[in-house]
């Protein structure tokens, strides 16, 4: 009989350098639901816990920004299809998390759905958008490129746990970068599922790490952290994301403020574009005279 | 020179493509028989087994499917782009599902190696329909303004060189942008097209949306013709892309012609040769030539013009001609009786005009067509193999003294699709490939294709762009 029979609880745990560590200080916090039950107890991220997420997202870097945009478009179409299998699941941990019915949270995650397959779209089409020759007045062959910046922290936004969280995450690691995500302080648990999404969908281990915890403890040394080239602030508050923006300028970090953003609809490009540099490549096209071809 | 390896026959198994014996053509998301009840056959070119009849479209039957495809464009055009994407998708995965299958087929109808179907065909088809799905829900990205729209019905003819990649290279930007389709392979290899019928209903498209029509250029001409057609696509021949051109003329039809090359391969003295001679190879013998972007004459620097030539003709010794469904096999068989004989005549000519005909010893096997890899040297430019589209594995070798030369003389065609350099220096690559007139240029590579890459001609080599950004200009209304 099922309702004699007692449920296996999941521990959730932290996803590092594609593996599920806890955190290494051995704390957790309770995770509960909008009514106040408890959920789990989700790891309470440290610093060290971040700084384990930057190295490991670091070494993921050139693997990932060095693929194919359609090798990775690839990759982010098949975490749409794994996270469409999950699909109730995800509709559980979303209503628990946000308070939401049952037909509410599942119009969330098809969105979110829906989301990874937009920007997996985007992988092999953004370079011709943002992309292009540019016509300089002498004999030269001119182009520029986008590249992604490096390692980018993502704050995931605090109230929309999943589609919020997606919306944030998929651009960056679209174009080539590699994510340290720190997930809703209050509503990590789809983030920590994502990650068991994300592990077996072919997305090379370190180039999403998520940790759980409070936001401004695991921010403030992924801001001032060296080897971190962006951050993005969606789930800063306006004085934390303040604090945030003027630890980033140690490096020149660059920074995404948080914005009032509708998850709902469709997205522009400006969360990628965020974390792209432009390289311009030169090269002279000598010349075989000044007659143009007559043919 | 005598074989320095024998190989033992390592054949791919042709079970896993199972061919009905007859199919019928596809039309409203049914198989439905011709109007007229109208069958051909369709032969394996390397056996000349018969390994299928098909129904033979007819005007009537165009007439029904233009019909099918324009009731189904109201919908579909009205989706939202994320929905057209996602069956796009789901189509592009089912290809990878199912392309050993798809390229022993496409081997067996058409008669190329199953190592190119396997490895450029197939992986290339799969990676146009993901291109183009990621472009449904991201018009507005274009460069077209805000909410372009969709033309309508395609009407789009495709030719039996590459069958499959023909099919991608029309049907991925149509449904992408919001049209829908009839599609008209050729007569020597539909089979292919109705298996990616199949596909249609396995990632559940609504009918309609894809229509395909197996049948001759009577049944490509009735589509062109047929006024409730808004865009006609057709990839083949120069003559027919004239003709269809003269059809549409005063009508609002939109227009892409892919017709064909007379590439040249230019090699300057400081090339590295043995890659060179790789590109060459390949540009040339790549699917027996029957290829419209084919490097078909090799323009060398007078200097190495003795070491290139040596090297090429050793490296030509190695290639293996024989069964396509072999792993080994470099060469295939010619896809038709019709363009053997064409091949043969004017290599005939290029003889009898006095060019110096060459080939490595090579056996042919005794059914099917076939035609050995062939060189001219001697060449000039007024000779017939220097400026007629063989579409065979013919090369015609010119040479030249001076950049200068090179660009003159690879621009003196008529046709203007693809060409290719080889140089160590940069900057000569530039400047030669700006005096070009051809739509696409290959430096240091050859008969290199990609999705996101715009492929098409100058002056009689057609106009409009397939592939990239670029090829959805083509299906939409702008």
């Amino acid at each position: 009989m099922s309702d004699a029979r007692l449920s296996v609880f999941k521990t959730y745990k932290l996803y590092v350098g594609g593996k599920f560590p806890r955190s290494e200080s051995g704390r957790v916090y309770e995770v509960t639901d909008s009514k106040g039950k408890w959920l789990a107890n989700a790891p309470l991220s440290s610093r060290k816990d971040a700084r384990d997420a930057v190295v490991a997202a670091r070494k993921a870097f050139g693997g990932w920004s060095g693929a194919t945009a359609y090798n990775r478009g690839q990759v982010l179409y098949r975490v749409a299809e794994m996270l469409e299998g999950r699909r109730d699941q995800f509709v559980r941990e979303v209503a628990d998390a946000e308070g939401l019915s049952k037909s509410k949270a599942a119009a969330v995650v098809d969105a979110t759905i829906d989301r990874w397959v937009w920007y997996a779209g985007w992988t092999d089409k953004i370079a011709q958008v943002v992309g292009g020759g540019n016509p300089v007045a002498g004999p030269f062959f001119n182009l520029s490129s986008p590249e992604p910046t490096g390692v980018v922290a993502v704050l995931a936004p605090q109230e929309s746990s999943f589609l919020g969280l997606v919306s944030v995450l998929a651009p960056v690691i679209a174009t080539g970068n590699t994510a340290v995500v720190v997930a809703s302080e209050n509503a990590p648990l789809p983030a920590l599922s994502l990650a068991e999404v994300l592990a077996t969908s072919d997305v090379p281990g370190g180039v999403v790490n998520v940790l759980s915890g409070r936001t401004a403890e695991i921010a403030a040394p992924l801001a001032a952290h060296q080897d971190v080239n962006a951050i993005d602030l969606a789930g800063a508050d306006e004085v934390l994301a303040k604090e945030l923006e003027i630890a980033a300028a140690d490096n020149l970090k660059r920074v995404l403020r948080p914005q009032p953003v509708d998850y709902t609809q469709t997205p522009g490009t400006d969360r990628m574009t965020a974390f792209l540099e432009t390289k311009t490549v030169w090269h002279p096209t000598g010349s075989l005279g000044a007659s143009g071809s007559s043919y | 020179m005598a074989s320095v390896f024998e190989y033992a026959p390592a054949p791919e198994s042709r079970a896993i493509a199972d061919i009905a014996p007859s199919y019928g053509l596809f039309i409203d998301g049914e198989f439905v028989e011709a109007a007229d009840g109208k069958v051909f056959k369709t032969v394996s070119p390397s056996t000349e087994e018969v390994l299928s009849e098909v129904a033979r479209a007819g005007s009537e039957d165009v007439d029904r499917a233009v019909k099918a495809a324009r009731r189904a464009f109201e919908k579909w055009s009205a989706l939202p782009g994320a929905e057209r994407a996602k069956y796009l998708f789901r189509i592009a995965r089912i290809i990878q599902e199912r392309s050993r299958e798809l390229a022993v087929l496409e081997t067996l109808d058409n008669g190329k190696p199953i190592k190119e179907t396997r490895d450029a065909d197939l992986p290339l088809v799969a990676a146009h329909f993901f291109y183009y799905a990621g472009w449904a829900d991201k018009l507005d990205h274009a460069g077209y303004g805000a909410n372009p729209r969709p033309l309508g019905v395609a009407g789009q003819v495709i030719p039996w060189n590459f069958p499959l990649l023909m099919l991608a290279w029309k049907i991925a930007p149509a449904l992408a942008t919001g049209n829908t389709v009839v599609l008209k392979p050729a007569e020597t290899t539909p089979l292919s097209a109705l298996f990616f019928a199949d596909i249609c209903r396995q990632a559940g498209l609504p009918k309609g949306v894809v229509n395909i029509l197996p049948g001759y250029g009577d049944a490509g001409a009735a589509l062109v013709s047929h006024p409730e057609v808004n865009k006609v696509a057709f990839t083949g021949s120069t003559a027919v892309g004239k003709e269809i051109a003269r059809t549409v003329a005063g009508t609002r039809k939109k227009v892409t012609l892919e017709l064909g090359g007379k590439g040249a391969n230019i090699v300057f003295d400081d090339a590295p040769i043995d890659q060179a001679v790789e590109g060459i190879v390949n540009g040339i013998f790549f699917n027996q030539g029957q290829v419209c972007c084919a490097g078909s004459r090799l323009l060398v620097q007078e200097s190495i013009q003795e070491e290139l030539l040596d090297s090429l003709k050793r490296r030509l010794s190695t290639l293996r001609l024989g069964d396509p469904l072999d792993k080994n096999t470099d060469i295939g068989a010619i896809n038709s009786e019709e363009q053997l004989t064409r091949i043969t005549s004017l290599v005939e000519q290029g003889e009898a005009e006095g060019a110096e005909r060459w080939s490595p010893a090579c056996e042919l096997p005794e059914s099917g067509y076939w035609f050995a890899p062939t060189l001219f040297t001697n060449v000039t430019q007024a000779h017939t193999v220097a400026r007629d589209e063989i579409f065979g594995p013919v090369l015609s070798v010119l040479t030249f003294r001076t950049p200068d030369e090179a660009v003159a003389k690879a621009n003196n065609t008529p046709y203007g699709l693809s060409a290719g350099i080889w140089t160590e220096k940069g900057s000569r690559i530039l400047a030669v490939a700006n005096k070009l007139r051809a739509g696409v240029v290959w430096s240091n590579t050859f008969n290199k294709f990609d999705p996101t890459s715009p492929f098409g001609g100058y002056k009689e080599s057609g106009f409009g762009r397939e592939g990239g950004r670029h090829g959805l200009e083509a299906y939409l209304d702008v």
